[in-house]
């Protein structure tokens, strides 16, 4: 990829901690700037990951999130050992990411909508589903149904943690059934896509909402694109399993830019609402 | 009985499922199993012995008059699902299955029971045509996993799964489900929300087949029976953690040994659990259905932690609540 930089100089003298390369259109972007703009490449609109905090402060009104279910950890259910034991790879993303687990749970506002909240952060195990992360989802959309206030779910993972086995993989079961008591009572779920969003996330609870929004040019599906091109032989047409292509083929209702996510979002919930009953939602 | 003695009766504690239906031939603690197992490895490749009894082996020893169903009303017939109505002993029953072949030509044209969406769609028309009739649900799981190609994904592998486990969750019908050979991660889940499910000895349910596993976390395909062991996806694990409520003994030697043996353990499995089902309030089924995968997860929570309980209905109030123990 061409090097564009505005001084016309090599890259050694942008010290990543002050300067990052847009991956799609090779500008060389100011750190601080890009924060500002929420991680969102101003030259070419590409999406960078965003952690589950900045994604919090994005959508949630300003200090009205408060966090639950913050001290549940990871147990080993099966002594798993790969190349490393599995509790020394929650501590290694513990301390690299400074999250507990992959998903960040909680009460928010969203423009003075009260939500039950759960943002996922790919940094942590590349997002993945056990027991902390499935639990911390179930108990969030219990809290929805419980209040009978909607739930805003933003997915990042690559699916279902192996290091927990068939415990894992049950999340899918025991997420989907919380989201399927909000589906009945008619209280709103709002999923929303980020880069990446694949397989058991994607295959549960992710898919299921009434609404389902992307972040533009995000890796949503099901098998890795690894995967499928082995099984095929052959490489993938580009923007194989993009935000772009799901909402080509019916599978995610809009493609959203992150800046008009947070507003996005409020005007359907607003929609959703009972008719004359402030902030209310179901029966 | 009334009806709250029959829940908390009935109630799954830390052993297993209280709907189940314990009688010969079904093993419920691994100690029943006999000794000398055979590896967790051992058992992935007797679980995809080609010889081994397929769906529709089973259902035609299983049940009478199996009439098969076919297609998803919107786009194919997948083969590699089947599914049908049948009866159990007089009474219909909706079947429905992964089908993988005993042939290499069979196995072509079944996909080698990789099910596309359109296969997990028309499971789901079925599912609701067990609903609206008011008829018990039998699956039967034998998948490697869904397919994984480009035209799933065009089709929406993802969604089809996801919506299939959610109508199952709260299908308001009995549903039991016994998992045949491979229980392959989502694509078998899609098939595997029930008030019973049941495993044959030698099948396994895994999050990722073992191969899979190995090439991610070892970087080597070549480490799928390290992969095996470390996954705990074969019987005994598999009652450890409650993923399967129990096992159906098969013939020594395995279930390819003797269909007829194997299908008959099944039936009268099925028999029993439906029998005992059909009685309880649907209500109740959904309500234990819920809590059945509601449990699954090992977490440590400190105690008195941060968040207010969620509000419990009358049941779980009563029951013994499995986060207090932080899990199964
Ligand atoms: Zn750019």
């Amino acid at each position: 990829m061409r090097l564009r930089n505005p001084f016309g100089r090599k890259t050694k003298e942008f010290p990543s901690h002050l300067w990052t390369q847009c991956p799609s259109c090779g500008e060389m972007l100011f750190n601080k700037q890009l924060e500002r703009n929420h991680r969102v490449c101003q030259k070419c609109g590409h999406h960078f990951k965003l952690g589950a905090l900045e994604r919090i402060d994005l959508l949630a009104d300003a200090k009205s999130f408060s966090e639950t279910d913050a001290d549940i950890v990871s147990s080993d259910p099966l002594g798993f050992v790969d190349s490393k034991p599995y509790p020394e790879r929650i501590a290694a993303a513990q301390a690299k990411s400074g999250h507990k687990d992959a998903v960040l749970t909680g009460d928010a506002q969203i423009a003075g909508i009260p939500v039950a909240l759960a943002v996922m952060d790919f940094e942590f195990m590349g997002g993945s589903m056990g027991s902390v992360v499935g639990e911390k989802l179930t108990r969030t959309a219990e809290r929805a149904y419980a209040d009978r206030k909607p739930l805003v779910i933003v997915s990042a993972s690559g699916g279902a943690r192996m290091q927990e086995g068939t415990i894992a993989l049950m999340q899918l079961a025991k997420t989907v059934a919380a989201v399927a008591r909000l589906d009945e009572a008619a209280i709103p779920f709002i999923s929303v896509l980020t880069d990446p969003t694949t397989g058991g996330v994607l295959a549960s609870f992710a898919s299921l909402g009434d609404i389902v929004l992307a972040e533009p040019g995000a890796l949503i599906g099901f098998s890795g694109a690894r995967v499928t091109s082995e099984t095929i032989g052959e490489k993938l047409p580009k923007g194989f399993q993009r935000s772009e292509f799901l909402l080509e083929h019916g599978f995610v209702d809009q493609v959203v830019p992150r800046t008009q996510l947070k507003e996005r979002i409020a005007f359907f919930l607003n929609a959703f609402r009972v008719a004359g009953q402030d902030l209310r939602w179901s029966l | 009985m009334s009806m709250l003695d029959r829940i908390v009766g009935s109630r799954r504690g830390t052993e297993g499922n209280g709907h189940l239906v314990v009688e010969a031939g079904l093993i419920t603690d691994a100690t029943q199993l006999a000794s000398g197992r055979p590896t967790p490895w051992q058992t992935v490749q007797t679980a995809r012995n080609i010889a081994r009894p397929h769906a529709l082996d089973i259902i035609g020893r299983v049940f009478e008059q199996f009439q098969e169903l076919h297609g998803d009303r919107s786009f194919r017939d997948d083969p590699a699902i089947i599914g049908g109505i049948a009866q159990l002993e007089g009474r219909p029953v909706i079947v429905v299955g992964q089908q993988k072949g005993s042939s290499t030509e069979e196995n072509i044209v079944r996909n080698f029971g990789m099910p596309y969406p359109e296969g997990y769609r028309k499971a789901m028309r079925l599912y609701r045509l067990a609903q609206k009739f008011h008829l018990p649900l039998v699956t039967l799981v034998d998948t490697p996993g869904a397919y994984p190609g480009p035209e799933a994904e065009e089709r929406g592998q993802a969604e089809a799964i996801a919506s299939s486990i959610q109508l199952m969750t709260r299908l308001a019908v009995p549903v039991v489900v016994v998992v045949l050979g491979e229980g392959g991660s989502g694509g078998a889940l899609a098939l595997g929300v029930g008030d019973v499910v049941l495993a044959l000895e030698n099948a396994t349910y895994s999050v990722i087949s073992p191969e899979g596993c190995a090439a991610i976390l070892w970087r080597s395909a070549s480490e799928a029976e390290r992969a095996a062991v470390a996954m705990k996806l074969a019987g005994p694990d598999l009652l450890e953690t409650g993923v399967a409520d129990a096992l159906i003994r098969e013939p020594a030697g395995g279930a390819h040994t003797d269909h007829d043996a194997t299908a008959a353990a099944i039936k009268s499995a099925l028999v029993a659990q439906l029998d005992r089902l059909s009685r309880v309030p649907v209500a109740d089924l959904l309500s234990l259905r819920y809590e059945r995968f509601r449990s699954f997860g090992m977490f440590v929570e400190p105690d008195g932690g941060a968040a207010p309980a969620p509000a419990q209905p009358w049941w779980r109030r009563i029951l013994k609540n499995p986060l207090e123990k932080g899990g199964l």
